[in-house]
């Protein structure tokens, strides 16, 4: 029995205990960068934005949060019941789950599979089901509309999103997130990660991040001048706080997956005396952050784009770029033997 | 088969170069299709014609000696050499004949010769498979072309309907083959032919085999569109675009045929019996059923698919034979079946009044007197159809049935003889239309290009008796490579 | 071992309840749903028999694309299924007695894979091994090399799937204004805008 203990339960039970810790620190980073979203996005527009609870605003995450949780979901009569509950759970729980195999510091990983990226990339395909579904289920226009949209937008961009992770992977020749931050690593500091190289895909890959989580400029799925909300309007309380907290947390992920695959992880800028006294953990959040301050200046700068100007941006321009990339990069290491 | 070496990598594109070329090509000129747009369709047919005969030209130069590519997934040799070119040939036929019919009936898009092209690369593909899984891709390239083609009048209901239902009993088909292919596989542990051929003994044949060997020759039996699997055949000719269906009744049966004898000649050369039976079996139900099915029909296009139903079924008594013989036989068949369809659908092309095509017999009442030189050669490859002395469709009887005599199979002779006869009926019955009936009204004149084809087409047939020697000598350099 | 077990029956239970599901629901897109839980269900047992590479590719494959697609139709037929019903009824007994031959075949041949040693021979073994290399690099070492013709025919087939379907379904229609964003760009404020000094009382 103790042999069974220390085989299969304390395993797993230390496992808990990381994702537990994980999960702590993500969501109150995330109360946090949600107020800071709202706080940039009034600073551009000169607005105070919210200053009410707490010093600052600051615990204003946390009142909405009370606010949702003790609100009455409604159901809408004609909903498909099911479904419609399950889609903001299937949004944030398969959100949450990608994060258990990012690297924040080496070593610090739920778990580090040796095909990490691609497990990422796949859980992110998946959170169109959220939204698919919520739409779907909540039998009404609008949403309908919001999730077809969604669909076709989520689908879009995930294909150039691919095609830039297999020319950053032809670089690193690993698809483990750890092996990708530590083939970064290099004499010049933060001029060896992949920003500077890959220039055009790491564009192409903020962009495409900023499509694939239906943030502004391409929040088509929930534009609410046309569809009111999207795919969200028949949602209220604790299911539409669980949308929202996907979307924040799928946001995050994709700021992390930046930061590992264009801006060297968890390295300090140079690795000199001042920098790499502080640990590695602090320097990735300190670029996550960073990435997240860029997702909120567009959304405060940059108009929504239509529907055909999207899919043309998609289709026509980062497709071939990413596809061409591909061939570019793979070239150049393989005639100047630079291939890992 | 022949054990060859490996070929280094630089010989081995030199040895694909016909298919690379059609494929590389098909793909430059989807650009310039797309960038240039329908405009370009013209040009991009005759670069089309142009592409297959150069690739026809890169096949002759082959050596004829059996090289294996691609780690024994692709073989060059005499037999491919041979059915290649005929291929070809038909592939670059069907467009020159299609331009005509394309520009009356509104349909000039690009697509149009860069399907065909692609679809020629997957029956290249098919003729030189020597692998279960590149013999399934090739099909695949070529089936998959051919479906959208037959769907490619979008405007007309029965094009589409015969595009899907192509579509849906092509899947199907393709599903037995691949099931047969995984029992094949699980048997013999190889998909290879020459692995398969030497797993697959008599002393050992196991009932899976047998299982897995009956679905292949089920998938391969629709793709000939033999009896019982041949009931797509009559509506997807009907309802296609002509030139489309002259393209399905000439180049895809002959790689499909080819595809059929190099898989069983030489993946289960061991157990013949085995297989023999089903394919007498198919071949004499594709005989009879093209021979009574055809006399009712009073639609050309429909005439021709039951024509072409019982042509394979003729084709398939010289596989049955099993041996050299029979394959040369086999050989010589489609190259003359192929020579006759391109003409009779050259003339059926040329059916058109100033209102439209025409499609049913009897409107070529009198043509004899509206157009004199037009119904003679379609008499001439009418009665080459029938197989009547001393025409090229005699010959080619000829050598199948003789193949089988040879090889003990005396009923399938003597039944092929039979039906042989009651087809005849209907062949005939447009001869007596043509020359004997009161002419209809006269139709538009013959576009030069289809008189071209049906020139040559009616010349070959008619004249094939005083030198049959190049065709029966290369036919059976060909069938050798197979043993 | 257990656990593998343990998760091994989790995993397929789950895949076969799911598979049944998809052809017994009622409503088309809970169908495509289950059929959804059945691909991630397969992508666990692949992750069981070590391919991680391919249980991972099937969930972006399959799940990720072909399926989202797949519901997108679904949603937006209408699909009676009253009709369907009629017709299944109608074609149960062609439909079993296929399955029920196919049932018979596969339990004929793998009975006799099973108790036959020379065809067991047969089974070939994997190259390389797996203990060597990761699945991921087992697969790049031989898809572009001794597979390359394969790959190369299959990117073919998807050519023209792509090219059918276009030319089956596109049409051109005419007078439609389209955005050309280049000339929107290239157009300068003096080819729009013209500046004329009115003075006042006056008019243009």
């Amino acid at each position: 029995m103790a042999e069974f203990f220390w085989a299969y339960v304390w395993p797993v039970l230390v496992i808990a205990a990381h994702s537990v810790l994980l999960l702590v620190v993500l969501l109150v980073l995330i109360a946090f960068l949600l107020l800071a979203d709202r706080k940039i996005w009034a600073a551009v527009q000169l607005r105070r934005g919210p200053n009410v609870v707490g010093p600052f605003g600051l615990l204003q995450s946390f009142a909405d949060l009370l606010k949702f949780v003790l609100k009455e979901p409604v159901i809408p009569a004609g909903a498909n019941k099911g479904v419609f509950l399950l889609a903001p759970l299937v949004s944030a729980v398969l959100a949450l789950s990608a994060w258990a195999v990012i690297p924040v510091s080496p070593g610090w990983a739920v778990a580090n599979i040796n095909v990490g990226i691609l497990y990422v990339f796949a859980i992110s395909s998946l959170e169109v089901y959220g939204v698919i579904m919520g739409g779907w289920a909540s039998n009404s226009k609008y949403p309908f509309l919001g999730a077809l949209r969604s669909a076709a937008q989520m689908v879009s961009y995930e294909v150039s999103i691919g095609f830039v992770i297999i020319t950053v992977l032809l670089c690193v020749g690993s698809l483990n997130l750890t092996d990708i931050v530590l083939a970064q690593q290099g004499s010049l500091g933060m001029f060896n990660w992949f920003w500077l190289p890959l220039f055009p895909l790491f564009i192409i890959f903020f962009v495409s991040a900023l499509a694939e989580t239906n943030r502004p400029p391409f929040d088509l799925p929930e534009a609410e001048s046309e569809l009111v909300a999207g795919f969200m309007v028949e949602y209220s309380s604790t299911p539409y706080l669980l949308f929202m907290l996907g979307e924040y947390v799928a946001i995050v992920l994709m700021c992390a997956l930046t930061t590992i695959l264009f801006l060297g992880g968890w390295l300090p800028p140079f690795d000199i005396a001042p920098f790499n006294w502080l640990p590695g953990v602090f320097w990735f959040v300190f670029k996550v952050v960073f990435v997240f301050f860029m997702f909120a200046m567009v959304k405060a700068i940059v108009p929504r784009y239509r529907y055909d100007q999207l899919m043309r941006l998609g289709w026509k321009v980062f497709l071939p770029l990413s596809l061409f990339m591909i061939v570019a990069v793979a070239s150049v290491l393989h005639f100047f033997d630079l291939a890992p | 088969m022949k054990e060859a070496a490996t070929t280094s990598p630089f010989l081995t594109y030199i040895l694909a170069l016909p298919e690379i070329l059609l494929v590389v090509g098909a793909m430059i000129l989807l650009m310039v299709g797309a960038f240039r747009g329908e405009r370009s369709a013209n040009a991009i047919s005759w670069a089309a014609v142009v592409l297959l005969l150069l690739a026809a030209v890169f096949v002759l130069l082959l050596p004829a000696k059996g090289k294996v590519l691609f780690d024994g997934a692709f073989i060059v040799d005499s037999f491919g050499r041979f059915m290649k070119v005929l291929t070809l040939i038909g592939s670059a036929a069907a467009i020159v004949m299609s331009f005509d019919y394309m520009r009356r009936a509104r349909l000039e898009k690009f697509e149009y010769p860069i399907l065909i092209l692609l679809a020629t690369a997957g029956m290249m593909m098919m003729i030189s498979a020597n692998d279960l899984i590149a013999l399934y891709l090739g099909l695949e390239v070529q089936s998959l072309a051919l479906y959208v083609i037959a769907a490619f009048r979008t405007d007309s209901v029965r094009s589409s309907e015969a595009g899907l239902k192509y579509f849906v009993l092509g899947a199907l088909s393709s599903g037995m083959l691949l099931y047969g292919c995984s029992l094949i596989y699980g048997f013999t542990g190889t998909t290879g032919f020459p692995g398969i051929a030497a797993a697959a003994t008599l002393g050992q044949t196991n009932l899976g085999l047998i299982f897995g060997l009956v679905f292949f020759l089920a998938g391969l039996a629709f793709k000939v569109s033999a009896v019982p699997f041949h009931m797509w055949t009559p509506d997807v000719y009907e309802g296609a675009p002509t030139p489309v269906t002259a393209f399905f009744a000439a180049a895809p049966k002959v790689a499909a045929m080819a595809m059929f004898l190099r898989a069983v000649l030489s993946a289960f050369p061991e157990i013949t019996p085995q297989w023999q039976q089903i394919v007498v079996f198919i071949s004499i139900a594709s005989m009879i059923l093209g021979a009574f099915a055809a006399i009712g029909q009073t639609d050309i296009k429909r005439l021709m698919a039951y024509s072409s139903i019982g042509h394979m079924g003729f084709a398939l008594v010289g596989l049955a034979a099993g041996n050299a013989a029979g394959a040369q036989a086999v050989i010589i068949y489609l190259t003359i079946y192929l020579v006759m369809n391109l003409g009779v659908f050259a003339c059926i092309l040329s059916m058109r009044r100033s209102d439209g095509m025409v499609e049913d017999i009897d409107e070529l009442a009198g043509l004899s007197r509206n157009n004199p030189m037009m119904a003679f050669l379609l008499a001439m490859l009418l009665f080459s159809l029938a197989g009547i002395p001393p025409l090229a469709g005699f010959f080619a009887k000829f050598y199948v049935f003789l193949a089988a005599i040879n090889a003990g199979l005396y009923t399938l002779a003597v039944i092929g003889v039979l039906s042989s006869v009651v087809g005849a009926y209907y062949y005939l019955r447009i001869v007596k239309i043509m020359y004997f009936d009161e002419p209809a009204e006269e139709f538009e004149a013959m576009p030069g290009k289809l008189q071209a084809i049906l020139g040559v087409s009616g010349a070959l047939v008619t004249l094939y008796f005083f030198y049959p020697a190049p065709l029966v000598s290369a036919a059976s350099a060909a069938a050798k490579s197979l043993f | 071992m257990i656990v593998a077990d343990a998760f091994f029956y989790l995993f397929a239970t789950v895949c076969v309840g799911a598979g049944l599901m998809v052809i017994s629901a009622r409503n088309p897109v809970h169908a495509v749903l289950f059929l959804i839980l059945a691909f991630v269900n397969s992508a666990g047992l692949f992750i069981l028999l070590g391919a991680e590479f391919l249980a991972l590719i099937l969930i972006v494959v399959y799940v990720g694309a072909v399926a989202v697609l797949f519901l997108f139709v679904v949603m937006m037929l209408d699909v009676d299924f009253a009709e369907l019903r009629a017709g299944f009824i109608a074609y149960l007994p062609v439909g079993a007695l296929i399955g029920i031959v196919l049932l018979i075949e596969l339990i004929l041949v793998l009975g006799a894979w099973v108790i036959t040693p020379e065809v067991a021979a047969h089974v070939t073994t994997p190259t390389p091994p797996p203990a060597e290399v990761s699945n991921t690099q087992a697969l790049g070492q031989v898809l572009y090399t001794k597979y390359v013709y394969f790959f190369e025919a299959a990117g073919i087939v998807l050519l023209i799937a792509m090219i059918g379907a276009i030319v089956l379904t596109l049409h051109h229609k005419e007078g439609v204004k389209r955005q050309n964003i280049a000339d929107q760009v290239a157009r300068r404020p003096e080819d729009a805008i013209e500046v004329r000094h009115v003075e006042p009382g006056q008019g243009l």
